[in-house]
């Protein structure tokens, strides 16, 4: 049928172009006059805003086809991004329209930062100015190198062409100084529609393409298949029998056979399949950039949201502080020591800024050292996370070597990791009488005794040591105190008559309460039978005591018998053996009584894991305090 | 990947991080097409389960088609259906004929915001698209509800690099948007790839079918011969009517409609 029919039938995904300079410049007259030439309008649309324009008293406005807020036709600028699709005869494009006033530099970010290309306007008359320079900044910061640049309002300066030359020379020469040639520079007037899709007969001296034609000769991002596989995990869901990893492929590919390797834990699992959902047919072996899936493996390791799946030793980097250039967004400025959360692919990690080395000023390109960054600043830093981060530069894979900051409930800035630094926290001088408080903020948690009381084979040491590790890797300050490793030392001079193990309790009882002060959480593994001993601990600080029961059945923990003890105490080999032949008083009230029987590791594990983070972490509201 | 992989595996992320970083989340139903394909995406992204609740409000207005596929569906999929209905407004006697913009405000948008106060949902995944209207146009994927289901649209939060604003004040909440990103040719193409159900009033009979699905007193119906939906692909790909043209509600002013949507309509 006809010619639209066909173009449409494509299954190309748009191509994705973002609409950027200064404020009043025209960026959306260019946008709506685009989307008119090419018939994206409905009909009607133009007569409607006709009706629009005249009822406000005004000529007619094609931004008001992108600025459909009151506010924004009431004051005649754009305050947010939006974007409309269009078919340009050769293509799908999607149009990002974004806004240039200053203040809204965040909204010309979110628009800005998924597109493949840009289109920079720059008003014939006003040359290039402070919004032009700062999007041309950040449209390099944010890895677009597609550029064309349109000097608009052409019809003002009376086609001129040594005023268009002179434009474009300033604009090349900034461009030119950041790395960026842009690929077209036009003369345009948005409102009459000269040089968008049909060339003007106003700029005879002009050869090169229109607006359009220039969009035409962008060429759309190739997806991220060839570089090295990195499958961040989103989520783990268990909703019936299968356990599946899900996530997105951000590059490279996987297939089921393959060994994925998490970062940073480093361990490591077959893929057992790519699930597909229930009633669907459409599963496939393999897997690549891209694409949402869930996979599961052969071996049940431990996984959580926020790690990094890779295969072999092509696996991202892990380190504790990166060299990252940042823009900031936050109403208050960025200061050294300013504590913030930082979000790479599905993982977040509370991090500290450790220097700010450079402020970049945008309007002359120079250096500014230290000192601190404003609200819509772009600087060069260095963040410190307390727990490993796994992450790329940008230069190697994009996807993975960018992240948002968020302070408190918002997000305030964003940043690409130029340079990941070696482990360099360096010891620094503290001053004494640092209270809980301030304790509590540099750890992201309180200090704590968490109390596992149990029998012995009841699974305290097992549920303890899983525990660290997991809060470790979240960069939680945390140790286990366990019954064996203490009377080898500490203990040494102690033996299990009654009189013994209260002693043994009252030494470690003050010890962890010393670490706990010291802002440590504490997992302290005793059985601990007698609930008088357990209250003398609690009454060291009762505020930082936590009783967990570990509660296992004596038959059960006989039926598992680790140690072998068990039989040994049957047998009379081992006297006062709790349980047996001494007596083990549970607690009637503990803090949480943790059942184990007939559940796995991991689910015992999720559920201490989930009360420590609810009672002893800090809220999301205290650590917005900071 | 073609474009509708790109937009479904693009959505399925979105529902993933809404359930893996949000408490109680819910998704509103409206019955129309678009909200199938936002089920559908559902069961996909959760391997054919829908782990929270699916909304329906009920203005008592609605199609009755609509309310039997509702009830057909529900039933086939084993949805967690909850309906709710402002009983109030209703027994006050609102109907259009007291304002479009004030009967949509009392029986959407209040029936939306006493369903999501009874249940305490934090997030409220919702079918909207950028290409049906200006204001949709500017919405985040993640995007904030203040204390009085309220939208900000002069200060909304920065969104990019797939990174969503998931922190948030208690007592706010936050309304997902998966298919932001899709027009409505997209979403016909996608039933057409997928085979999802729709309802019957999308297809023409003696020469005319619905675009647009709401209630029965401010939709209307629109000339068409398209009985079926590769006929409807082959129309919306030449037509240049906009696709709520046939909702009542919207004319009533310039700003009508954001003056519904900044109150909490969807």
């Amino acid at each position: 049928m006809s010619e639209i029919q066909t173009l449409d039938r494509t299954d190309l995904a748009p191509l994705r172009i973002v609409v950027v300079g200064h404020v009043d410049h025209g960026k959306s007259t260019l946008v709506g006059r685009i989307l008119h030439e090419t018939g994206a309008l409905p009909d009607g649309k133009v007569e409607y805003l006709r009706e629009v324009c005249d009822k406000r008293g005004m000529p007619f406005e094609w931004a008001f086809v992108m600025d459909a807020l009151q506010a924004e036709r009431d004051q005649g600028i754009t305050i947010d991004t939006s974007q409309l699709r269009f078919h340009s005869g050769k293509r799908p494009v999607l149009i990002i329209d974004a806004p240039g006033h200053k203040e809204f530099l965040k909204n010309m970010i979110t628009g800005a930062a998924s597109a493949e290309a840009a289109l920079l306007i720059v008003d014939a008359a006003e040359g290039v100015q402070e919004q032009t320079r700062r999007h041309g900044y950040l449209l390099h910061l944010l890895g677009l190198t597609q550029i064309a640049v349109a000097v608009n309002k052409m019809d003002l300066v009376g086609w001129s062409e040594d005023r268009f030359r002179e434009v474009e020379a300033e604009v090349r020469a900034y461009l030119g100084e950041i790395g960026v040639t842009p690929t077209h520079v036009i003369p345009v007037s948005a409102r009459g529609g000269d040089n968008v899709k049909v060339p003007s007969a106003a700029s005879g001296w002009y050869q090169g393409p229109t607006i359009i034609g220039a969009l035409d000769g962008f060429e759309a991002s190739a997806p991220a298949t060839d570089l090295s596989l990195r499958f961040p995990v989103q989520d783990v869901y268990k909703f019936d029998t299968r356990r599946i990893i899900a996530g997105r492929v951000e590059s490279g590919r996987l297939k089921v056979g393959d060994r994925l390797v998490f970062s940073p834990s480093g361990k490591s699992a077959r893929i057992a399949s790519l699930e597909a959902w229930a009633g669907s047919d459409l599963t496939s072996p393999s897997a690549s950039a891209g694409q949402a899936v869930g996979v599961t493996l052969d071996e049940p390791i431990f996984v959580e949201r926020g790690q990094i799946a890779h295969l072999g030793d092509s696996g991202p980097v892990i380190a504790y502080s990166v060299r990252a250039r940042v823009f900031w967004l936050g109403r208050q400025a960025l200061t050294v020591g300013s504590r913030l959360k930082l979000k790479l692919a599905t993982a977040e990690y509370p991090v500290e800024v450790a220097a700010i080395e450079r402020v970049v000023d945008v309007e002359d390109l120079k250096n500014h050292e230290g000192g601190e960054v404003a609200r819509n600043a772009v600087a060069e830093i260095v963040l410190r996370s307390r727990a490993p981060m796994a992450l790329d530069t940008f230069a190697d894979n994009a996807r993975l070597g960018r992240f948002v900051l968020v302070h408190g409930y918002d997000i305030v800035g964003g940043g690409i990791v130029a340079q990941a630094v070696g482990d360099s926290r360096n010891l620094t001088e503290v001053e004494h009488r640092i209270d809980a408080t301030a304790r509590a903020q540099a750890n992201g948690h309180r200090g704590g005794v968490l109390w596992l009381t149990g029998l012995s084979g009841a699974g305290k040491s097992t549920i303890a040591m899983e525990l660290e590790r997991r809060l470790f890797l979240r960069g939680w300050q945390v140790t286990v105190l366990d019954g064996d490793n203490v009377r080898t030392g500490l203990n040494s001079d102690l033996g299990f008559s009654e009189a013994d193990r209260t002693e043994n309790i009252r030494r470690v009882g003050e010890v962890a309460h010393l670490f706990a002060k010291a802002g440590m959480l504490v997992i302290a593994s005793f059985i601990s039978p007698y609930q008088a001993d357990r209250d003398r601990v609690r009454a060291i600080d009762p505020d930082a005591f936590h009783e967990i029961h570990i509660a296992t059945e004596l038959e059960e923990c006989e039926r598992r018998d680790p140690k072998g003890l068990y039989r040994k105490a049957r047998a009379g080999e081992i006297p006062q053996f709790t349980g047996v032949s001494a007596p083990y008083e549970e607690p009637e009230t503990p803090d949480l009584r943790l059942h184990t029987f007939g559940r796995t590791v991991d689910e015992a594990v999720a559920e201490l894991q989930a009360y420590v983070e609810r009672e002893i972490g800090l809220s999301s509201r205290e650590r917005a305090a900071s | 990947m073609n474009d509708l992989d790109v937009l479904e595996s693009e959505s399925i992320y979105i529902f993933r991080e809404a359930f893996n970083r949000l408490d109680k989340i819910a998704m509103l139903w409206s019955i129309g097409k678009d909200s199938n394909v936002m089920l559908w995406l559902a069961r996909k992204a959760f391997f054919g389960h829908v782990p929270f609740p699916v909304l329906h409000v009920d203005t008592s207005y609605k199609i009755p088609e609509m309310i039997e596929f509702r009830d057909r569906v529900a039933a086939e999929w084993k949805l967690p259906l909850i309906v709710g209905q402002n009983k109030e407004a209703l027994a006050a006697g609102m109907s259009p004929a007291q304002g479009r913009v004030n009967c949509c405000s009392a029986l959407k948008t209040e029936g939306l915001k006493a369903l999501l106060a009874e249940h305490g949902f934090t997030g409220v995944i919702a079918g909207i698209r950028r290409d049906e209207e200006g204001t949709r146009a500017k919405e985040r994927v993640f995007s904030p509800r203040n204390e009085t289901n309220e939208w900000d649209f002069k200060d909304q939060p920065p969104e990019f690099w797939g990174q969503f604003k998931t922190d948030f004040a208690p007592g706010t909440h936050l309304r997902i948007h998966p298919l932001l990103a899709w027009t409505e040719l997209d979403v016909w193409r996608y039933i057409a790839r997928e085979g999802i159900p729709v309802v019957d009033l999308y297809f023409a009979k003696n020469g005319r079918r619905y675009r647009s699905l709401g209630c029965a007193p401010c939709t209307g119906s629109i000339a068409s011969t398209a009985s079926t939906v590769e006929e409807i692909i082959v129309e919306l790909e030449t037509t240049k009517t906009s696709e709520r043209a046939g909702r009542a509600q919207d004319k009533e002013s310039e700003d009508a409609f954001e003056r519904l949507r900044a109150a909490g309509y969807m």
